[in-house]
């Protein structure tokens, strides 16, 4: 039964990460930058919800729908002044200019909030699930976890597969510069882009901050990377890879702190990760890429 | 001819960080430097000395890595560890610093070529994240380490101190996340500036060679290399291996340097591989002395900010983003490029109407 | 003996057959032509010869050694070099670099001997800026031998790509479209390039081109490629004229 126990979580956290790492495989995919911000865009979601939640005593749904709203004004802010410009240039300037903004939002809210760490109310209130008389107990947050990602998964691939502005997304993915002249307006795509990944990202802060009721500003930061591995290790730019990446590191996360030790785990799920990568090179689901000569 | 070039700039670069040692010892003489500064040169070397050599394989290689603080933390162990074992057996202290500075890089090139071979495979930002992975796998073994020393040799383990099982000679040389306590301070600023030549030299003659050639060429056109019978596999290994081999360097130079190691996420955590990325790119891929100065300016902007307390990370976070757009916008290059049009066209009148 | 003898290779990506029983012999100090529609395979051939591609079926057989499966290196070694139809220069290196770097396996000395600047280091640099720049007089790059590769024009850079090959000492050399891009004048100096470096280096030259004022004027020889197939082979003089060939180019 722990076994059971350890596993539910261990996709629940899953479900988180892969969340997470949607928001960096589709920024990946569709604008090629590894937005290095974007775990700090959770934390942001995190003390939004923390503010209007804890502190003002707003109802939960209401809290996540600013923090989704805030998210996303501040995912599309961020691409427009600091990414946006150095478009087209290599992908290190934009690495490092992400990494800059990764710092601004975690030493804003370190001035705001402080480096203790927060309480935070979780945002789900509903009793927990009790099965098999009681040996196998599951929280209403794993719960609300599991489904919230199944939800995000099935809406976002709908969204991507019938609507116009998904094609649009999926064109612009395939070659930028064959979507231009086909008409398609490149920039207001990666917007979108951005805003989509940065309301998933505030969706993912209400449900880390939940799961884990501790709040600094450097909680996005490591969840953040773990994503970013999950993204890769699914094949980044990969939907499903995303969901299945995701899901793989948050049971191997759970389960080898449960059975083997919680100091490796992180350890442990790098290790994993680097033999995925060394097996597929471009990560589970991830397309193969042959240099033409 | 080019040559000559070479060597004017190479020149500089070394007058350069001479020209700083001087400057240092001047104000250090004449009472000007604050204690605060004095504690941040040997650092400095340390920063310099990772910008040199990460500059080799991000700049030189072309091969994005963030694993940089993996290869510094395992030289740092490693000559920590030789250092502690040694105290009794080798008294002198410059001799024992040396050869604890060659452990250190022999041991971190070691790990080099054993991460390099699998991992060169990959490419971009998939090397990028492997890389990390590797860096916090290191840090992460390091904190559950437990390595002790008795009359019968090395115990090991990867639980506590206690399940070393030694007799009542034993010494605990490496405690888990407590990591190395009481290595002796041997590093000092000169030391560190020594170092930082010495690692210029060797990246700067490596690049001016038939060796630098050859990873540059692999930087520019893999498959026009390899159709020139340039052996990709050997040559990315070598400059990654150097690399961290002088990355090692700047560990020992860190371990020597404070009295307790330990493997925090601050010390050599992803955030420390990234922040020597930055020095790279922020002084101009490739461009040594340009990541040098980055180094420095970086590392003395959070301290020169200190008057400005809570807002000094901040106005770090600002400057990186300004710059590197400033630096890398097509835009902004253009907009200098004009600029600079107008300065020379309003010299030229200034001249002529003279 | 003949410098190259290919026999019956073929290879297929994914059930398409994109080079198939292809065969040619190349006699030593010959410049043989390689033509055909776009999308024939002759780029594939080259991949081929230089190891890019494993061939599925056939041998390579160069100056009497096998080479069949050997990788690009190994068969650099052995003495075939190529430039490539989208120019791949080490662009961010001097144009001096470029052609040192493919003197890299003849001038020799170890990687310590560079950094500790031991007295090979200098002997053996001087040697190879001597060998590079006479290389670079060739092709009349002398003059801009400190210029970063990218900042050359671009049938400089096509004439550097051939320098670089040559560097590497090669038995036979490859061109893969040298004239694509040139202007009438810039192709007239090329074809006198091509036969000073025939005569001059004492080479084998097989090389691809769709410009038939060079085939016809340089190439002694030539082998036409359609489908992946030779279409036929032979004088070029016989072979331009021939029915099939005409065909192939300007369709039924």
């Amino acid at each position: 039964m722990s076994f059971l126990s350890y596993l539910i979580n261990g996709i629940s956290l899953g479900s988180i990460y892969a969340i997470i790492a949607l928001g960096y495989t589709m920024v990946y995919g569709i604008a090629r930058m590894l937005n290095f911000a974007h775990g700090d865009v959770i934390m942001v979601g995190g003390f939004v919800i923390f503010t209007f939640v804890s502190t003002l005593g707003l109802p939960p749904i209401l809290g996540i729908l600013v923090a989704v709203i805030a998210c996303t004004l501040l995912g599309v802010t961020i691409e427009r002044i600091a990414y946006k410009p150095l478009r087209g240039t290599s992908s290190l300037a934009v690495l490092i200019t992400a990494i800059g903004v990764s710092y601004l939002l975690q030493n804003v809210a370190l001035l705001i909030f402080g480096s203790n760490a927060r309480q935070f109310t979780s945002v789900v209130n509903l009793p927990g699930l009790k099965l098999a008389g009681g040996q196998l107990q599951i929280s209403s947050v794993t719960i609300v976890t599991i489904i919230s990602c199944i939800v995000i998964m099935l809406g976002l691939t709908t969204f991507i597969n019938k609507t116009k502005m998904g094609q649009a997304m999926l064109a612009v993915s395939e070659d930028n510069g064959a979507a231009t002249l086909m008409g398609i307006d490149v920039n207001k795509t990666i917007s979108v882009t951005f805003a989509i990944g940065s309301a998933l990202a505030a969706i993912a802060g209400a449900l880390l901050c939940s799961t884990y009721p501790s709040l600094t500003p450097y909680t996005g930061s490591m969840p953040g990377i773990k994503a970013f591995v999950a993204a890769v290790f699914g094949g980044i730019g990969s939907i499903p890879g995303a969901l299945i990446g995701g899901v793989l590191l948050g049971v191997i996360e759970n389960l080898s702190k449960a059975y083997i030790s919680s100091q490796l785990s992180d350890a442990i799920v790098f290790s994993v990760l680097i033999i995925v990568l060394l097996v597929r090179p471009t990560g589970i689901l991830g397309k193969k890429i042959m240099e033409k000569v | 001819m080019k040559k000559n070039k070479v060597l004017i700039q190479n020149s500089i670069t070394y007058a350069l960080v001479i020209i700083c040692w001087i400057l240092a010892q001047l104000l250090i003489s004449t009472g000007h430097m604050s204690s605060l500064m004095k504690g941040l040169l040997v650092p400095l070397c340390i920063y310099v000395i990772l910008a040199v050599s990460l500059t080799l394989t991000v700049g030189n290689l072309g091969e994005l890595s963030l694993g940089h603080a993996g290869f510094m933390c395992v030289g740092a162990f490693s000559g920590a560890f030789f250092t502690k074992c040694m105290e009794q057996a080798i008294p002198s202290v410059p001799v024992r610093f040396l050869l604890a500075l060659l452990v250190g890089a022999a041991v971190a090139g070691a790990f080099g070529i054993l991460i390099g071979i699998p991992v060169l495979r990959l490419k971009g930002d998939y090397l990028a994240i492997v890389t990390l992975a590797f860096g916090e796998i290191i840090k992460n073994l390091i904190n559950v380490m437990y390595i002790g020393k008795d009359a019968s040799g090395f115990h090991f383990s990867i639980k506590d101190t206690m399940s070393l099982g030694m007799d009542e000679t034993g010494v605990v040389i490496v405690k888990g996340a407590q990591g190395i306590t009481g290595t002796p301070k041997a590093a000092t600023f000169t030391i560190g500036i020594i170092l930082v030549l010495i690692t210029l030299a060797i990246v700067l003659n490596l690049i001016n060679s038939r060796t630098g050639r050859a990873i540059m060429s692999i930087r520019d056109n893999r498959i026009a290399a390899e159709s020139i019978g340039i052996n990709i596999t050997k040559y990315k290994l070598m400059a990654f291996a150097i690399s961290a081999a002088l990355a090692g360097i700047a560990g020992v130079l860190y371990a020597h340097n404070i009295s307790s190691l330990a493997a925090t996420p601050k010390s050599f955590g992803y955030n420390m591989s990234i922040m020597i990325l930055v020095f790279v790119v922020l002084g101009g891929l490739g461009n040594i002395r340009g990541s040098m100065i980055a180094a420095v300016v970086l590392t003395m902007l959070p301290e020169l900010l200190r008057g400005l307390n809570d807002y000094r990370m901040l106005i770090y976070a600002i400057v990186l983003i300004v710059m590197m757009i400033f630096n890398s916008s097509p835009k902004a290059i253009e907009m200098r490029a004009v600029f600079m049009e107008k300065i020379k066209k309003n010299k030229k009148t200034a001249k002529e109407a003279a | 003996m003949a410098m190259l003898e290919v026999n019956n290779i073929g290879i297929s990506f994914g059930g398409l057959k994109a080079v198939d029983n292809f065969s040619v012999t190349i006699e030593k100090g010959q410049l043989y032509g390689l033509i055909g529609p776009n999308g024939a395979g002759k780029t594939t051939v080259f991949n081929l010869l230089t190891g890019v591609y494993k061939p599925d079926t056939g041998h390579i057989i160069l100056d009497g050694n096998d080479i069949t499966g050997k990788s690009t290196i190994e068969i650099n070694q052995a003495g075939i070099a190529r430039t490539f139809q989208n120019i791949r220069l080490f662009k961010d290196m001097s144009v001096l670099d470029n052609v040192k770097a493919g003197l890299h396996n003849h001038h020799r000395y170890s990687t310590l001997e560079g950094i500790f600047r031991l007295p090979k280091y200098f002997k053996v640099e001087r040697e190879m800026n001597e060998r590079a720049m006479e290389l670079l007089k060739v092709f009349d790059l002398d003059g801009e031998c400190d210029y970063k590769a990218s900042n050359l024009p671009y049938g400089k850079q096509r004439k550097l790509e051939i320098a670089r090959a040559l560097a590497t000492d090669p038995k036979l050399l490859l061109l893969d479209e040298p004239a694509a891009g040139m202007n009438p004048n810039e192709t007239a100096e090329l074809m006198k390039t091509i036969r000073f470096v025939r005569d001059n280096f004492d080479m084998t030259i097989l090389l691809i081109e769709h410009d038939m004022k060079l085939v016809s004027g340089i190439c002694e020889k030539l082998t036409v490629l359609n489908f992946g197939q030779v279409l036929t082979q032979g004088e070029t003089s016989e072979v331009l004229n021939d029915k099939r060939v005409i065909t192939a180019y300007l369709g039924e």
